[in-house]
């Protein structure tokens, strides 16, 4: 039975991956630390896919090493200590809450480079920063979700109030808006990236609350299988989910991180590296769209495609001015563009949205 | 306001309830005969991929719940053999079971991510369960959850009412006068950790096949440490203990409902109410020996040895 082959390699090849085991010096080692599991289907998936295109791309010059289902405390700091202690020249760490440990580590291996995503410290000159424009995608995703709702309620999955999370909730809102004024946007937080059961409930209590569109921040498929078994539509996260629902799959903005990670795996080896933040989006494809449902009308995948090409080209920001918050303050003054730092740090829903953000 | 979600916010309850109730349900006769087993997670787990592969393989409810309740039980029979016979530490044991099934599970689960089954069917009986409110509530679940109130019931009776369940009590309350009046504290051992086994193994099943029929890694996501607590706060009581999962999941699911209401809610703080209702119950019971003497299996955790 072949399955017990597999099984065998897949073992041996965890217990190499676990022991950090040492390979020819000639290699640059690259190592990569995951907050969940790679088969979560969604955000640390596409990291190792990153990883996976990096082996591929540049085949025996690199050897990588992933830990998976890290813990953002101190089991970080061991497990960066150690990927940095086993002659790893550069550690991607792939989740927001490792950004402590990554600078200490980082400040005790000066030789060593680190990369860590979603972050904004950078305290010691070995510490760059990158992240995708995932609100560029949302922001897509606004225009299809407006037209598509036939209850005027688009339902969202929430995982924690940050910036991110925050900044993904108010793109989708004013894309929708802008093609259909009478939309609603309903905010459930679940406290969790990752629990399939509670993201599942999420997801059943905005359908039963009139939402017939779904919306995630969390990284499992689950919200989107309840869609389909309820008749309603969602949007993938991360990955293209639409194994998980073929008809409730609508798009999924997918998150592609390859690029990047050749781009800086090669500067390391050239020694050209140099610390920066990155952010990128549409134009320089670390942010996607899955192909669009059939079920979407061609006016409206135009009117999608129209805002992405519109993005890339520069003629369209989704965080345009004029926009206020909940309060009717004008955060973003008419005629001007949300910079970095406001959508970096965005702590606020804008008008229209009902409800508050947790504190 | 309207009260109409109230009627599907029930039925989220129930299926967020109901893998608690059969773990809980299952680790209670586990404890009861003086064995702590922590491997719940790794057990739930374990059942959660075994009845998915099962299901996506044959398209059998039937057998991906009997394949849940068997690899949960095999999960069990490593941990019994290491506690029972070879007298290992239960607290390191059932610690690294769990670490064990989350990791096995993600092996075996590998080629299943991305799969998906149609559901267990909720149980539809013309006429009856289109009664207004009544109708959905005690006829609309699927059968797994009337197995789980009939699993809870028996369980309790047979604890209680029956010689069996005096016998699984004595081994945890005494091991060494059960031993000294003919009973092998082994067997009887055995015996409840692979019933809490299967029971653990079915709450995974409900999980992957019913609650959200797929599979993705570590998709318990702590249940079966929450299930461990239901059985300290409900005292060792299988009542209690169904009773508490309902409550944890109604929380849960109230919770969100509240907020998709528009209702400002701490959701940080609710889904931290499980483990601190459970401190607050083992500092009661431990305030009051008297009480705790009730309750608690006097030789729980403790490894038998008929030698010493």
């Amino acid at each position: 039975m072949h399955l017990k082959a597999k099984l065998g390699v897949t073992v041996a090849a965890a217990i190499l991956a676990l022991g950090f085991a040492n390979v020819a010096q000639a290699q640059m080692k690259v190592g990569f630390v995951y907050v969940g599991p790679i088969g979560d289907h969604g955000w640390n998936y596409q990291h190792d896919q990153g990883r996976l295109a990096l082996e591929k791309a540049l085949g025996s010059k690199v050897s990588t090493t992933y830990v998976e289902k890290v813990a953002e405390n101190a089991d970080a700091t061991r497990v960066i200590t150690k990927l940095a202690s086993s002659g790893h020249d550069l550690i991607f760490t792939t989740s927001f809450g490792y950004m402590n440990p990554t600078n200490k580590v980082a400040k005790r291996f000066p030789k060593a480079t680190f990369e860590h995503a979603t972050g904004y410290k950078r305290l010691s000159p070995n510490v760059a920063t990158y992240s995708a424009r995932f609100y560029e995608g949302r922001y897509v995703v606004g225009k299809i979700v407006g037209k598509m709702t036939k209850t005027n309620t688009i339902g969202y999955v929430a995982s924690f109030p940050i910036p991110e999370v925050i900044r993904g909730i108010n793109a989708t809102y004013l894309s929708a808006k802008s093609v259909n004024p009478k939309v609603k946007i309903k905010v459930v937080w679940v406290s969790t990236w990752y629990d399939p059961g509670k993201e599942a409930d999420a997801a059943k209590t905005l359908i039963d609350q009139g939402a017939d569109v779904i919306m995630q921040h969390t990284d499992s498929p689950a919200p989107l299988q309840v869609a389909e078994k309820r008749g309603v539509y969602a949007v993938g996260q991360a990955s293209d989910m639409t194994n998980f629902g073929k008809k409730a799959h609508l798009t999924a903005i997918v998150n592609n991180w390859a690029p990047y990670y050749v781009a800086r795996t090669k500067a390391v080896m050239n020694g050209n590296w140099k610390q920066q933040d990155t952010w990128h989006g549409f134009k320089e494809g670390m942010v996607k769209m899955a192909p669009y449902n059939s079920v979407i009308p061609a006016s409206v995948v135009k009117l999608a495609e129209d805002t992405r090409k519109g993005i890339i080209s520069g003629s369209i920001h989704p965080f345009a001015g004029e926009i206020k918050d909940q309060s009717g303050k004008v955060r973003i003054p008419a005629g001007k563009k949300a910079d970095d730092g406001l959508m970096a740090g965005m702590n606020f829903y804008v008008q229209g949205i009902d409800g508050t953000i947790p504190k | 306001m309207s009260v109409e979600w109230l009627i599907p916010a029930m039925l989220t309850i129930v299926t967020a309830a109901t893998p608690l109730v059969f773990a809980a349900v299952g680790e209670t006769v586990v404890e009861k005969a003086g064995v702590l087993n922590l491997g719940v997670e790794g057990m739930m787990i374990i059942g959660a991929i075994a009845a998915f592969a099962m299901a996506v393989t044959t398209g059998s409810e039937v057998l991906a719940i009997f394949s849940g309740a068997i690899a949960g039980m095999l999960m069990a029979f490593i941990f019994g053999v290491l506690c029972v016979y070879l007298q290992s530490n239960q607290v390191a044991t059932g610690l690294a079971l769990t670490i064990f099934g989350i990791g096995l599970s993600a092996l075996i689960g590998h080629s299943y991510v991305g799969n998906t089954f149609v559901g267990l069917a909720k149980l539809d009986i013309p006429g009856i369960s289109d009664i207004p409110i009544v109708g959905p509530l005690v006829f609309g679940h699927d059968a797994l959850v009337y197995f789980s109130i009939l699993s809870v019931a028996s369980v309790a009776w047979f604890l209680k009412k029956t010689r069996g369940g005096l016998l699984v009590r004595a081994v945890g309350e005494n091991h060494d006068a059960a031993h000294a009046i003919g009973y092998s504290v082994t067997l009887i051992r055995m015996g409840a950790i692979l019933f809490g086994g299967a029971m653990a193994g079915i709450g995974g099943a409900y999980l992957s096949i019913a609650y959200t029929p797929l599979w993705v890694e570590n998709m318990t996501a702590g249940r079966g440490w929450i299930a461990l607590a239901l059985v300290v706060f409900a005292s060792w009581k299988p009542w209690r203990a169904f009773f508490g999962a309902y409550l944890f999941g109604g929380i849960t699911i109230i919770q969100l409902y509240a907020q998709g209401m528009g209702v400002e809610v701490s959701a940080q703080f609710l889904s931290m109410l499980p483990y601190l209702a459970t401190i607050l119950v083992l500092v009661i019971i431990s305030r009051d020996s008297a009480k705790s003497l009730l309750n608690a299996p006097a030789c729980l955790g403790k490894n038998y040895h008929s030698s010493g």
